[in-house]
């Protein structure tokens, strides 16, 4: 029955299912079983970096190629709606120019970066697109006039999409623009990830397969190697744009520090790691695992820290301000305990 | 009156000061099989490398059904009619038997560009996928994964991929190369079979003097990069070129 949406790549391992269905159904039903602002802004940040996540796997899971241009183009599809709300006004126009706009922008960049460097080698590729995203991020806090700087935007999209729509309450949860607009995050995403698998269950993404494990072969038995290098850098770069242009619509601010800043490429990158690559579900785990660990390890360890007080060094470790030791910490362990990902490890099974 | 499908004319191919293939002129026809033999080192693989394209030519050109390739990519020259088998096992290995096979057929049916449509609906991919699998024996093992085949298996697989290419010109480089007694006829059988379609020409590098014997129509010898000898079987196994050649001595009237 699902064979078809999933475009017949199963999760293959009954944990698996167990563990995408529980994700699936707290992010469809977040705003009534996690209600609060906080919680929401979570699961709908959750939701992109699904999508985000899965389209760096596309390249580097899939396609074999490392690329560290996957924020920039997250950022042109962000500033794209963040732009043209700004110049165009408030409104739904603005949002599909913006997203369509950021869109074809990244795939441009992607054509044009993948052509110039995936002709000689990956490695080179993965150089260019750093050079490529520090040149961006530098060019979009300098030209403050236009972006912000910085400080980045502020704009105002359409009322039906925020706060103040209200349209009554359902189960006690006040049902307003906000959840509109999550529903269009969560709804977007589902359809972007359906999309992902698919074009890596299609032909297309049998070759990539084929690209990543002999690349010479490939070309030996007739591919064209650097077209289909190119164009699932396109794809990847069009996706990861329109996540950007969900996250811009949802937060209605965009900034360097949230779309382009290079934390957030390491961040999609362990996620994919963690996750499992070449697997698109990996990027569902990963990206709610880390989510969840960035917004409430914090929180957790408080709480850990004040129930061990009277106990000696034990609170001084577990204080909040460690956050991030431990959250390196379980990446360590994971990486090490988990070489192919989660998906990998739970589909070999044990 | 034979069609000539590939030729290569004063093909030569220079590493720093050493030559590894040296002005071979030589052309190949339809419905034959020609051998080429010479000792280690004498530029067979190299010969190969050219033709497929994986090396570029120094000087010479290589024509395929009279168009100039010498400066088209591989895969150019694969969706023209070229196919070749690696001597090394050069497969895809993460993938299963069939998918290698499917990853072929679909290259040539240009289908690699769907990109919205399921790789597994394509049933006829692999009903010839299948097909071909038969033919070498595989189809038992289609959903094994490649890196988990035996040696000889590998060298089937190697076998079956050109064969679901359905190429012009067949490359076949050591095909038998490190396989079981038992394991070989099946592949040269194959080979004879190919044989029988007279518009495609066998190109074959071997070692085995029986199997040139019972397969080859025609032997080329390579020494040093160099053609040395060309023709019947029989003429050109018996001659004093091939049995100092195979001996290791020195050539000194090439």
């Amino acid at each position: 029955m699902l064979t078809r949406p999933l475009s017949g790549d199963k999760p293959r391992s009954t944990v698996l299912t167990v563990l995408l269905l529980v994700i699936l159904v707290a992010l469809a039903l977040a705003p009534f079983l996690f209600p609060g602002v906080r919680s929401l802004e979570t699961a709908a940040r959750i939701c992109i970096f699904i999508v985000l996540v899965a389209s760096y796997d596309l390249l580097l899971g899939y396609t074999g190629i490392v690329s560290f241009a996957h924020t920039m183009f997250f950022g042109l599809g962000a500033y794209g709606v963040a732009l043209a709300s700004v110049h165009m006004g408030r409104g739904w126009g603005a949002l599909l120019t913006g997203t369509v706009a950021g869109a074809l922008a990244a795939a441009a960049l992607a054509l044009v970066i993948g052509l110039f460097s995936l002709r000689v080698r990956a490695i080179f590729f993965a150089m260019i697109t750093l050079a490529v995203a520090s040149a961006v991020a530098v060019l979009v806090s300098q030209m403050s006039g236009l972006t912000g700087g910085e400080d980045g935007l502020n704009y105002q999209i359409p009322r039906e999409l925020t706060p103040a729509f209200r349209l009554g309450e359902l189960f006690g949860v006040r049902i307003n623009g906000k959840l509109l607009n999550y529903y269009l995050v969560f709804f977007a995403c589902l359809i972007l990830f359906l999309l992902l698998l698919r074009i890596v269950n299609s032909p297309f993404g049998r070759v990539l397969q084929a690209i990543r494990e002999n690349d010479f072969r490939a070309e030996a038995i007739g591919y064209r190697v650097v077209w289909y290098r190119v164009t699932a850098t396109c794809l990847s770069a069009a996706v990861a744009a329109i996540a950007g242009s969900l996250f811009a619509i949802w937060l209605r601010y965009v900034g360097p520090d949230t779309t382009l800043s290079f934390e957030i490429m390491l961040d999609i990158l362990l996620m994919v790691v963690i996750g499992g690559m070449g697997t698109m579900y990996g990027a569902v785990l990963g990206a709610t695992i880390f989510v969840l660990a960035q917004n409430y390890l914090q929180s957790l360890m408080g709480v850990a820290s004040e129930a061990t007080e009277a106990l000696p060094l034990i609170p001084n470790l577990l204080d909040p301000d460690r956050w991030l030791l431990w959250l390196g910490v379980l990446f360590i362990l994971s990486v090490y305990f988990f070489p192919t990902g989660i998906v990998g490890r739970l589909r070999s099974g044990r | 009156m034979t069609q000539t499908l590939l030729e290569t004319d004063g093909l030569t191919v220079r590493f720093g000061g050493h030559v590894a293939v040296d002005a071979v002129t030589c052309a190949f026809h339809a419905g034959q099989l020609t051998a080429i033999v010479g000792p280690n080192g004498a530029g067979k693989t190299t010969y190969f490398n050219l033709i497929s394209g994986q090396i570029a030519a120094t000087a010479g050109t290589v024509r395929l059904m009279g168009e100039d390739v010498t400066r088209t990519s591989v895969a150019e020259r694969c969706r023209k009619g070229l196919g070749r088998a690696f001597q090394l096992t050069n497969l895809f290995p993460d993938l299963t038997v069939l998918e290698n096979v499917r990853l072929v057929i679909q290259a040539h049916q240009r289908k690699g560009f769907g990109l919205f449509s399921m790789a597994e609906s394509h049933v006829e991919l692999t009903t010839h996928a299948m097909a071909v699998l038969e033919r070498v024996r595989l189809d038992g093992l289609r959903d094994q994964k490649v890196s988990e085949l035996s040696h000889g298996n590998q060298r089937k697989l190697e076998v079956a991929m050109l064969i679901a290419l359905d190429p012009a010109v067949y490359m076949f480089d050591e095909p038998t190369a490190g396989m079981s007694v038992d394991e070989a006829p099946v592949v040269l059988d194959l080979i004879a079979e190919l044989k029988h379609d007279t518009d495609r020409t066998i190109l074959l590098v071997e070692h085995k003097m029986d199997v040139i014997r019972t397969l080859a129509d025609r032997i080329i010898v390579l020494h040093n990069g160099a053609l040395a000898a060309d023709g019947d079987p029989a003429e050109v196994m018996a001659s004093d070129v091939v049995q100092e050649a195979y001996m290791g001595r020195e050539l000194t009237d090439v």
